[in-house]
């Protein structure tokens, strides 16, 4: 199986709709320019055409809704905006129109399109660059949300998400584009509703979403030196929640931690816990616990930012405090971690330079 | 006589034909309309249509006018007063009834209300009550119509507040960029709401917004049936060609208040000068005198056409009531998300 980058599966995912459909068209602020949306939409232009490869007015609400009458009238837009914040301009038109057009008008018609955001961190992005804003989507009925966390999943979950006859909201992340990973070359679908065990454990059970899972991840490296083996579920959608899988972990584990980069306040951690602590069958061991970014908005400067995000060390260091094991040994581990990497934190890897 | 005579006066009398027929299937649309909304009105106090009704009374020259010139498979959009363009478009009165009233039998099932009209078989896609939230999603359908390369029209209605959002001026700008065959028509009846159009707007008519933009724009009495059937008629036909969108702004009024059965000019938010002339100006009252006047029917003919409308009102009230109140669903999953 060929290796790709998270942006570069995107842009296959994309690539091959197109192929294989007509009514599919991409639509968004920079999508046939030189840097193509991160590269996401390069070079599908040259291939498809200015009528279904095609930037837009800086009219997002409009364009809203521009795509949702090409939807009911049988087109599958996919819009996309380069900052999740961007979109909040087109609330009317997705919450009020897009979520609800199926329902209202007694399921005559549908609105097949997708809305691509990409979350922003680091490099000063600031409060409105870097916003999470995952809940606001998952709290419309009508609307699907998916985070996907590998290139695989992010190529499976467009051509699903395009496919599917419903408004899906997808959210990609900065730091997840120049990832990794295993991509089928193949057009497959990665269910829309169906969160994914990433690791097998047995101690406690860590549901993450999105780039949390990179972090996650880390977390694990320095856990397993401990002996400690946690289940790693990577929820992949957040609308319609996959309770199943997390409640048949959490069964087996008797512990819960949630990460997130939403905030605190009635957020996607906060709504997990609820519905695990609900269920009368799930006797846990321990309090259920949530990593998230705090309730203040995300700040520029990197002396600032430092502080702000959530990393895999605070991972590491709540599961030990749930699991009540060697903090002194964590914290060893973790100076050894901080002696060997001296990449700065405002950045995903070395090369990154900005600048947004 | 030479048989190019004899055909001369075929065409003369061919053409005089389709002209009364035309108006009196304008005035036959056009009292079905004010009657509806008049049993509406009359209906509401029996609580029993337990949703906001925004009456078109006053305005139904316009929806008349423009559907006249559209055909079943052209789309129209609308707003929160809709029950005009619905029924012009031919859409389905017995559920449009059915839905004020809450029914499974209504056009949306009973999940919308007045508001929230829709008839797809008439090509009367959808009305919402927001302003301008219907017209980016008409101006996608215009847009999908022209990717795919078909001759539809889209109209889509609006009033004068939507000037005032920022959507108004993206979608003319976009539909100018894009030359989409769509129609604007924009019914000024000078008030949302309470507010008088002067505490909203700089004196500049609405119409020049469009203008600006690179589109063809008019203002026309929209209280004139024929004025406004007319420029309709020539400017859908633009639309038809290819030649890009065009928009109308249409001078109304409305009769009653904004929203509800009753009259509400005792709470003295419009100049009475202002009322007194534009009731008037009443559409139905003028237009049956030019009918009259000009011989294209009789009286009798007149009272028949009434009667014909008030039955098919009765029956839509009858099918409304005696139809079933929706059943609670239990997996909601099916009703939101398609398959």
């Amino acid at each position: 199986m060929q290796s790709n980058t998270y942006t570069k599966a995107m842009n296959e995912a994309l690539d091959s709709c197109l192929k294989k459909d007509k009514s599919v068209f991409v639509i968004g602020l920079g999508v046939p320019d030189p840097k193509g949306v991160f590269g996401a939409t390069s070079g599908l232009r040259k291939k498809y055409g200015p009528k279904r490869v095609m930037d837009m007015p800086v009219s997002e609400n409009a364009l809203t809704g521009v795509c949702i009458g090409a939807a009911i009238n049988g087109m599958r837009p996919v819009l996309t905006h380069q900052r999740v914040d961007f979109s909040l301009l087109a609330l009317d038109q997705v919450i009020n129109n897009a979520a609800k057009w199926y329902y209202m008008f007694g399921n005559q018609q549908s609105v097949p399109m997708v809305i691509k955001l990409t979350v922003g961190m680091g490099w000063g992005q600031g409060p409105q660059h870097s916003q999470n804003l995952q809940t606001l989507y998952a709290h419309i009925p009508g609307l699907k949300v998916v985070a996907p966390a590998t290139p695989r999943d992010a190529k499976g979950l467009i051509i699903s998400a395009i496919e599917d006859n419903n408004p899906v909201i997808f959210i990609d992340h900065r730091w997840l584009h120049e990832t990794f990973g295993p991509v089928p070359e193949d057009h497959y679908k990665v269910p829309i509703g169906k969160a994914n065990v990433i690791k097998k454990g047995s101690d406690i059970t860590i549901v993450s979403t999105s780039y949390m899972i990179i972090e996650t991840m880390k977390a694990l490296n320095l856990l397993n030196e401990l002996g400690i083996k946690p289940e790693v579920v990577d929820l992949r959608t957040l609308k319609p929640l996959d309770e199943k899988t997390i409640f048949n972990s959490v069964k087996k584990t008797g512990r819960l931690l949630v990460t997130d980069l939403s905030h605190r306040e009635f957020g996607v951690a906060a709504e997990i816990i609820s519905r695990v602590s609900e269920n009368p069958k799930i006797k846990l061991l321990t309090s259920p616990q949530r990593i998230t970014a705090p309730d203040f908005p995300a700040p520029s400067s990197p002396a600032l930012s430092e502080h702000y995000y959530p990393r895999y060390t605070d991972i590491a260091l709540k599961v030990v405090e749930m699991l009540e094991a060697d903090k002194d040994r964590l914290a060893k581990l973790i100076a050894r971690d901080k002696e060997s990497n001296k990449i700065p934190h405002d950045v995903p890897d070395d090369r990154f330079m900005g600048p947004f | 006589m030479p048989p190019f005579l004899l055909l001369y006066y075929y065409v003369l009398l061919y053409c005089h034909m389709m002209k009364k027929q035309n108006l009196i299937s304008l005035y036959k649309k056009l009292i079905l309309i004010r009657l509806t909304e008049e049993a509406i009105a009359l209906k509401y106090q029996e609580r029993e249509m337990r949703c906001p009704v925004h009456l078109s009374i006053g305005q139904e020259a316009i929806a008349v006018g423009v559907c006249e010139n559209l055909k079943k498979d052209d789309i129209v959009y609308s707003t929160h007063r809709c029950h005009a363009h619905y029924i012009a478009k031919g859409g389905d009165l017995n559920r449009m009834m059915a839905e004020i009233y809450g029914k499974v039998t209504g056009c949306a099932k009973g999940r919308g209300g007045s508001m929230h009209l829709v008839d797809l078989e008439a090509g009367f896609w959808g009305a919402t009550p927001i302003v301008g939230n219907s017209l980016p999603v008409a101006l996608g359908v215009a847009f999908a119509n022209k990717l795919k390369g078909n001759k539809k029209a889209v109209a889509v209605f609006i009033g004068d507040g939507t000037a005032e959002e920022g959507v108004f001026h993206e979608c003319l700008n976009f539909a100018v960029l894009h030359k989409l065959p769509i129609l604007f028509v924009c019914e000024n009846n000078l008030f949302s709401v309470y507010t008088h159009l002067k505490e909203r707007q700089h004196t500049r008519p609405i119409y020049k917004i469009a203008e600006a933009h690179g589109m063809e724009a008019y203002q026309k009495d929209g209280n004139d049936i024929l004025e406004v059937y007319k420029i309709s008629s020539s400017i859908i036909d633009h639309i038809r060609k290819g030649q890009g969108p065009a928009f109308l702004e249409f001078m109304t009024y409305r009769h009653r208040e904004h929203c509800g059965p009753f009259y509400d000019d005792q709470l003295g938010y419009r100049d009475q000068k202002e009322v007194k002339y534009w009731l008037k100006k009443d559409p139905v009252t003028n237009f049956k005198k030019y009918l009259l006047d000009h011989k294209v029917i009789l009286e009798t003919e007149m009272e028949k056409i009434k009667k014909e409308a008030m039955g098919k009102i009765t029956r839509a009230l009858d099918f409304a009531k005696k139809s079933k109140f929706p059943k609670q669903e239990k997996d909601f999953r099916k009703l939101i998300y398609a398959k």
